[in-house]
C-alpha cells in the first residue's frame, strides 16, 4: 500500500467516525429548534428558528432550577475532593508511614465501586440522619465515590515531586503543612486542575445516585432531572431536545476550555493506574 | 475505574522501612502527624462508600421490604439471582452489552491505531477532542439523544427511507429483536472514541525503529500490526477492556432512559432491577444481593483482566 492511499484511508475512516458521532448532536440541536410540539424529522433544518424551547425547558419545566442544583452539588463536592486528597495524596507520596502501602491499596480497592452496591443503604441511613431528599447528602456520598480516584491522583503528582524540595524546607524548620502550602501547593496547580475538572465532570454526569437519594424531582440535578422528564415529555421532542441541551451545554464548555486537562488527565488517570 | 490493573506496581515507590532514627519517640509522633494527614480523606470513604457497601451484603441475607421488620434470610436471595428467570436474563443481558460496550470498540480502536501508526496525521487534534465528546456528556442525555435517533421519525429510519429500505423501518427501541442490539450500539458509540484516544497516545510511544526493523524484514501492515503494534498496546488494551467492561456490567443511565428495561423485560440489567426491586417493589434483600453479585462480578473481571496483562509482560 502507498503512503498516499494509506494516509487518505486513514483520514477517510476518521471523518467517518467523526460524522458518525456529530450527527446525533446535530439531530438533536435541531430538533430543539423547531417549533415547540410540531411534528419533527430526523435530521431536519428548521424552517423557522425558535428559543421557544429553550424557554419553556428553563421556565416552565424548571431546568434552571435543576442546573441551580447541580452546580451546587459540584461546588460543594469538587472543593472538598480535592482538599481532602490533596492531605491524603501528600502523606502517602512524600511520607514516611508504616502501612501506607495497605492503605493506598485500601483507596484503591475502590476504584471499581459501582454505585448500585452502595446506594441501597445510603439511602435509608441518609433519610435516618435528617438527610434523605437532601442534596447534602449526594454531596458526601460523591465525595466519597470519587475519593479513591483522587487520592490516587494527588498520590501520583506528589510522588513525582523532587525530594529535595521538600528536605531543602525541612531542614529550614519548615513544619510538614507549611511546606505542603508554602512549597508544594503551589508547584501542583496543574494537576489540581484536572482533578477539579474530572471530579465536576463526574458529579455533573451522576445520574443513579441522584435518582434514588432525592425524591422531589425539583429538587434533583440537572441529569437526574432530565431523566425524570423524559418520562413526562416524551412526545413533546422539541421540548424534551431543548433540555437535553442545556444539561449537555454546561459539561461541554468547561470540556471545550479544559479539553487539554480532560484528555491528558484520562489517558494518564487510566494508564498510571 | 482502571487503576487496579496495575495497582501492585504502582506501589513500587513505597519508602522501604524507615530509617533508625536517633529517637523512636519523634518517628513515631511524626507517623502519627502523618496519618492525620490522611483521616479525614479515610474517614469520608469509609463512612460514605465502604460501609454502606459492607451494609449492602449485610441486606443481602435478609428478606425485607425496606419498612417492616427485616427477617433472616440466609443465602436464598443469591440462591433466586441465580435462579430466577429475571434476574439472570439481566445478567445475560448485561453479558451481552460487554460486547458492544468492550469487545466492538476495542476492535474498533485497533483498526484506527493500525490504520494511522505509520504516519503523523495533520488535524489529530480535533479529531482527538471530538471523538472524547461522547465521554463527557451525562449517559442521560446521550440515551436520550439516541431515543430521538431511533425513534419513529429518528434519523436511523430517515436514513433508511433515503435509500429505499422502508420496508425494514421500526421503532428499534421498541422492537423484541432489535432493542438490546440498539441499546449495545449506544454503548459502542459512546466507548469508541475513548479506545481511539487511548490506542492513538500509545502508538505515538512505540519506537519508529521497530516498524522499520519489521519493514526490512518484509512485513506488509497486517504482519507489521501484529509484529510491533498489537504487543506495544497491551497495556493500553487492558485498560481500555477494565474500563469498558465495567462500563457494560454497571450499565444503569442508558439503558433506564432508552428502553427502561423493555420491550418485555427484554433489556434489563442488574442496575435497573437493583433499582426496581429495591425501591418500587419493596425486595430490598433481594436487590442488595443482586448488588453484591453484581460488584463480585466486576472484581472478579478486574482482576482477571490485571492478572493476563500482567502475565504477559
Amino acid at each position: 500500500m502507498s503512503s498516499r492511499v494509506e494516509r487518505w484511508s486513514g483520514y477517510a475512516i476518521l471523518s467517518v467516525m467523526a460524522i458518525a458521532i456529530v450527527v446525533p448532536f446535530l439531530s438533536i440541536f435541531m430538533a430543539s429548534m423547531q417549533p415547540s410540539g410540531s411534528a419533527v424529522t430526523g435530521l431536519s433544518w428548521p424552517d423557522q428558528w425558535s428559543l421557544d424551547n429553550y424557554r419553556e425547558a428553563w421556565t416552565v419545566a424548571g431546568f434552571a432550577g435543576l442546573l441551580k442544583n447541580s452546580l451546587f452539588v459540584g461546588l460543594g463536592v469538587v472543593p472538598a475532593a480535592l482538599v481532602l486528597a490533596t492531605l491524603a495524596g501528600y502523606a502517602l507520596g512524600t511520607m514516611t508511614l508504616p502501612r501506607s502501602n495497605a492503605i493506598f491499596l485500601f483507596f484503591i480497592a475502590g476504584l471499581t465501586i459501582p454505585v448500585e452496591v452502595i446506594v441501597i443503604p445510603l439511602y435509608f441511613d441518609l433519610r435516618s440522619v435528617g438527610l434523605g431528599n437532601s442534596l447534602w447528602g449526594v454531596i458526601l456520598a460523591e465525595i466519597a465515590l470519587f475519593m479513591p480516584f483522587s487520592v490516587f491522583w494527588m498520590r501520583t503528582h506528589f510522588i513525582s515531586t523532587p525530594r529535595e524540595l521538600i528536605d531543602a524546607a525541612l531542614v529550614d524548620g519548615a513544619s510538614s503543612f507549611v511546606v505542603l502550602r508554602r512549597v508544594l501547593l503551589p508547584l501542583a496547580r496543574p494537576s489540581l486542575t484536572t482533578l477539579a475538572v474530572l471530579v465536576f465532570m463526574w458529579s455533573w454526569n451522576q445520574f443513579l445516585l441522584v435518582l434514588i437519594l432525592i425524591q422531589d424531582p425539583d429538587s434533583r440535578t440537572a441529569p437526574a432531572g432530565l431523566g425524570f422528564f423524559v418520562g413526562q415529555h416524551a412526545t413533546d421532542i422539541p421540548v424534551l431536545s431543548a433540555g437535553t441541551v442545556i444539561v449537555i451545554l454546561p459539561i461541554l464548555i468547561t470540556y471545550l476550555l479544559f479539553q487539554r486537562s480532560f484528555i491528558s488527565g484520562f489517558l494518564q488517570g487510566a494508564l498510571k493506574g | 475505574m482502571s487503576a487496579l490493573v496495575s495497582g501492585a506496581q504502582q506501589t513500587r515507590s513505597t519508602k522501604t522501612s524507615p530509617p533508625s532514627q536517633p529517637s523512636g519517640h519523634r518517628a513515631r509522633r511524626r507517623a502519627l502527624r502523618g496519618y492525620l494527614y490522611i483521616l479525614p480523606a479515610l474517614a469520608f470513604y469509609v463512612v460514605f462508600a465502604i460501609l454502606p457497601a459492607l451494609h449492602t451484603v449485610y441486606l443481602s441475607l435478609f428478606d425485607w421490604d425496606g419498612i417492616t421488620l427485616a427477617t433472616w434470610n440466609g443465602l436464598a436471595n443469591y440462591r433466586e439471582v441465580i435462579t430466577d428467570p429475571a434476574l439472570r436474563g439481566a445478567v445475560a443481558h448485561a453479558l451481552v452489552l460487554v460486547m458492544f460496550f468492550s469487545w466492538i470498540p476495542i476492535v474498533l480502536g485497533l483498526v484506527m491505531a493500525g490504520l494511522l501508526a505509520r504516519y503523523r496525521q495533520r488535524g489529530m487534534t480535533l479529531f482527538r477532542v471530538l471523538f472524547f465528546v461522547p465521554q463527557i456528556v451525562p449517559p442521560v442525555a446521550v440515551g436520550i439523544t439516541w431515543r430521538w435517533v431511533y425513534g419513529p421519525e429518528g434519523v436511523v429510519n430517515q436514513a433508511l427511507r433515503l435509500v429505499g429500505l422502508d420496508g425494514i423501518t421500526r421503532t428499534w427501541l421498541g422492537d423484541l429483536n432489535f432493542a438490546l442490539v440498539a441499546v449495545g450500539i449506544v454503548g459502542t458509540w459512546a466507548l469508541s472514541g475513548l479506545c481511539m484516544v487511548l490506542f492513538l497516545s500509545g502508538v505515538q510511544k512505540i519506537d519508529g525503529s521497530l516498524y522499520e526493523a519489521v519493514r526490512l524484514d518484509g512485513a506488509g501492515p497486517v504482519r507489521e500490526f501484529l509484529a510491533v503494534t498489537l504487543p506495544a498496546l497491551r497495556g493500553e488494551i487492558a485498560v481500555a477492556m477494565t474500563v469498558t467492561t465495567v462500563a457494560a456490567l454497571a450499565s444503569f443511565d442508558i439503558v433506564y432512559v432508552t428502553t427502561n428495561g423493555g420491550p418485555a423485560d427484554r433489556t434489563t440489567v442488574p442496575g435497573l432491577l437493583v433499582y426496581r426491586l429495591a425501591f418500587t417493589q419493596g425486595e430490598v434483600g433481594l436487590a442488595a444481593a443482586l448488588a453484591t453479585a453484581l460488584a463480585a462480578m466486576i472484581l472478579v473481571i478486574v482482576f482477571a483482566i490485571s492478572r493476563i496483562a500482567r502475565s504477559d509482560q
